[in-house]
């Protein structure tokens, strides 16, 4: 019974900095060191650029849609930063920040966004998963990256990003349970900002918290306030070593809100108050790192100056790829359905071709 | 060893355990396939011979298992999932439709996903509700997948070995009441690939097309048929996708006329593809329309009813009578 004490989250997120960017010392976790937290103030910095650009790319009908992870930077910044190289990462459609965070370019990521394509940036270039829509799903293929590494005696761990709404469906917990059984290294990390679309969490589960979840499932689990992201990143460092020690599965779960609608196509005023959204202001992630980076006379005003003119060349980069448009070829549609196209994919290119070319395109 | 007598399922047993043998990266699992060795014995042997890493039992649950698979087939390896009956396969349909069949597509070719689907499928075995459905459609109807079902033992062997080393995933459809019949299986000669129909049986009035589980139905009635003195034709399918239009095809333009017998409902069924494919190329070598004998268009019916469901020699041979001979 005291083992399976063990699997249950702390009563209270864990925090090292409070909101006001002051230090808490009562955990027996470590802050990282002044120099990751630089490393993680840039990327935060660097993730709400992207998100407010990506943004603006909507409002000016470059990218169809765009699910922004505004406010929930230190969750993304910390799932990228918390994996080695080998390492791979599974993200959702709200998880842009993260795959950029880990190095894919801002501009292949948008692609499925701009249309051009779906996934548009090479897995394998960075270990990075394609960006998930379906719910959930994407968390057995995590299982299944980590337990093939496993079998193949490589330290590989994988980071499988979900929401508070995906904890409901039956995939997350097949992933938790498979994961758990065959001891594979992943760290499922589940940031709950609160709302799936216009569901609130008091809908979604009744459970003490969603870490609370683990339990079932034989699986340690932990709570983290998201938007701390020196706590986010030494939570996830934690449970990255755990999972590749050979302890198993992990489930974090970050408290932290989605400070927008859930994608520029939503109405957040039909299902939540402004009263309710201005406490999280004051929480903001950003901010809160600053705070105790200037206050450490780590962030000195020329690195930050440096910090915003990187983010700057993020944004530029992004609008200039998101701007130039890229003529679609209607012969890729039959490429990429198997590795050869079968006959009756052959005849069909070659009936568009056809078409296209009596159009005179 | 040019020629062996085996079961449709001991054949599908050394094609697993063949391939477990050649291929480090090939892995087998699912629900009850280890030390039991499946509920219809597929996989036995094959956790004693290999290890419980090579063929392993899975948490019941069958997203799960094909979810895992899709993340296994991403990092390097070739695994070969059962889904333990027809019907119990549909809690993975979203991990199937959404993931399996367009990772390839959705990652422009970057994620290929090397994988085999195992279904045992259809009727005439008695099984109660739930264990006898044919459910070929559903995947055949689903751009990137391959959908391949066997008729004979040596078709097993084959088409496993070749569904295992496909570059794409393969939905294996073996249908169970031919699991257990003995036919020789010729081991020195591969039979035709996945994408490959086969004439089963000569004949000039008609053309049988058939695959799975109701080839054997079609060559009874074949047989029946030539007491009479009508010579039919029967070609299996094999392969649902890739479709082989051209051996189709030119069956069917050299009888004139064509019966399609499957044992799945009719109503936007593989056979109603087939009856239109083969009118839209063949018309004018048309004697009489397309025929069907399919299932009626209702839930697999009970074991003690399944008899009126399943398309029989009588209801082949009844069909064939009606291709307007009459015109002759």
């Amino acid at each position: 019974m005291a083992e399976h004490q063990g699997l249950l989250p702390s009563e209270q997120p864990i925090q090292l900095l409070d909101e006001s960017g002051t230090p808490v010392d009562d955990t027996d976790l470590r802050m990282p060191d002044s120099q990751r937290l630089l490393e993680a103030y840039t990327s935060l910095v660097i993730g709400r650029r992207v998100n407010d650009q990506a943004s603006a790319l909507v409002r000016q009908g470059r990218l169809a849609v765009y699910p922004s992870s505004h406010g929930q930077e230190a969750c993304q910044t910390g799932a990228a930063l918390a994996l080695a190289d080998g390492d791979w990462l599974f993200p959702t459609y709200r998880d842009t920040a993260a795959v950029i965070a880990r190095g894919v370019d801002p501009v292949e990521v948008l692609t499925l966004l701009k249309g051009d394509w779906h996934a548009g940036y090479d897995p394998y270039a960075h270990n990075v998963a394609p960006q998930a829509t379906p719910l959930a799903t994407q968390l057995l293929h995590g299982v299944g990256v980590a337990h093939a590494a496993r079998l193949r005696g490589e330290d590989t761990v994988v980071m499988a990003l979900c929401g508070d709404g995906a904890t409901s469906e039956g995939d997350f917990h097949e992933a938790l349970n498979f994961a758990a059984v065959f001891k594979a290294p992943v760290v499922f990390f589940v940031q709950n900002n609160e709302y799936a679309i216009s569901v609130p969490l008091a809908k979604q589960s009744a459970a003490p918290s969603l870490a609370h979840k683990g339990v079932g499932y034989g699986v340690n689990g932990e709570r983290v306030d998201g938007n701390d992201a020196a706590a986010v990143l030494a939570v996830l460092a934690r449970a990255v070593e755990a999972a590749r020690s050979g302890e198993g599965p992990q489930l974090v779960e970050a408290h932290t809100y989605r400070m927008q609608a859930h994608t520029n196509a939503d109405d957040a005023s039909r299902y939540r108050s402004e009263d309710e959204v201005d406490p999280w202001v004051a929480r903001d992630p950003l901010l809160r790192m600053e705070t105790y980076l200037k206050k450490k006379r780590v962030l000195t005003k020329a690195r930050q100056a440096e910090i915003t003119e990187k983010a700057e060349q993020v944004a530029a980069h992004m609008r200039e790829g998101v701007n130039r448009d890229i003529e679609p070829d209607g012969a890729e549609l039959f490429r990429h359905v198997f590795a050869e196209p079968t006959p009756q994919l052959t005849e069909q290119a070659a009936f568009l071709a056809d078409e296209l070319s009596r159009e005179g395109n | 060893m040019a020629t062996e007598k085996l079961s449709m399922a001991q054949a599908l047993n050394r094609a697993l355990r063949d391939s477990l043998a050649e291929d480090p990266s090939v892995y087998v699992f699912g629900e009850d396939v280890g030390p039991l060795g499946g509920v219809f014995r597929i996989t036995d042997g094959l956790t004693a011979e290999f290890g419980e890493d090579r063929c392993f039992d899975t948490p019941l649950a069958e997203s799960g298992i094909v979810g895992m698979a899709v993340g296994m087939a991403m990092n390097g390896m070739r695994p070969v999932v059962e889904m333990q009956f027809d019907a119990f396969a549909y809690p993975a349909f979203e991990q199937i439709a959404s993931h399996v069949a367009k990772t390839r597509n959705r990652t422009r070719g970057k994620v290929g996903l090397p994988m085999v689907i195992r279904v045992p499928f259809a009727g005439g075995i008695g099984g109660v509700e739930h264990h006898c459905d044919s459910s070929e459609a559903y995947y055949a109807h689903t751009p990137g997948l391959k959908v391949v079902t066997p008729a004979t033992p040596e078709d097993a062997y084959y088409l496993l070995r070749e569904a295992i080393a496909s570059p794409d995933p393969v939905v294996f459809m073996e249908p169970k009441k031919l699991y257990w019949a003995k036919e020789e299986v010729d081991f020195d000669r591969p039979v035709p690939g996945i994408g490959k129909a086969v004439v089963r049986r000569e004949g000039t009035d008609a053309t049988l097309i058939a695959y799975g589980p109701s080839v054997s139905t079609a060559l009874e009635a074949a047989e029946a048929a030539a007491q009479e003195g009508r010579s039919l034709q029967v070609v299996d399918v094999r392969s649902v996708v890739p479709f082989d239009d051209e051996t189709v095809c030119a069956a069917v333009r050299s009888t004139g006329r064509a019966v399609v017998v499957a044992e799945a409902s009719g109503y936007a069924s593989v056979a109603s593809e087939i009856v239109a494919r083969v009118t839209e190329r063949c018309f004018h070598s048309l004697a009489a329309p397309v025929r069907r004998v399919t299932g009626f268009d209702i839930p697999f019916p009970p074991p003690k009813l399944e008899r009126f469901q399943l398309p029989g020699v009588d209801r082949i041979l009844d069909a064939v009578d009606d291709l307007q001979w009459e015109d002759q």
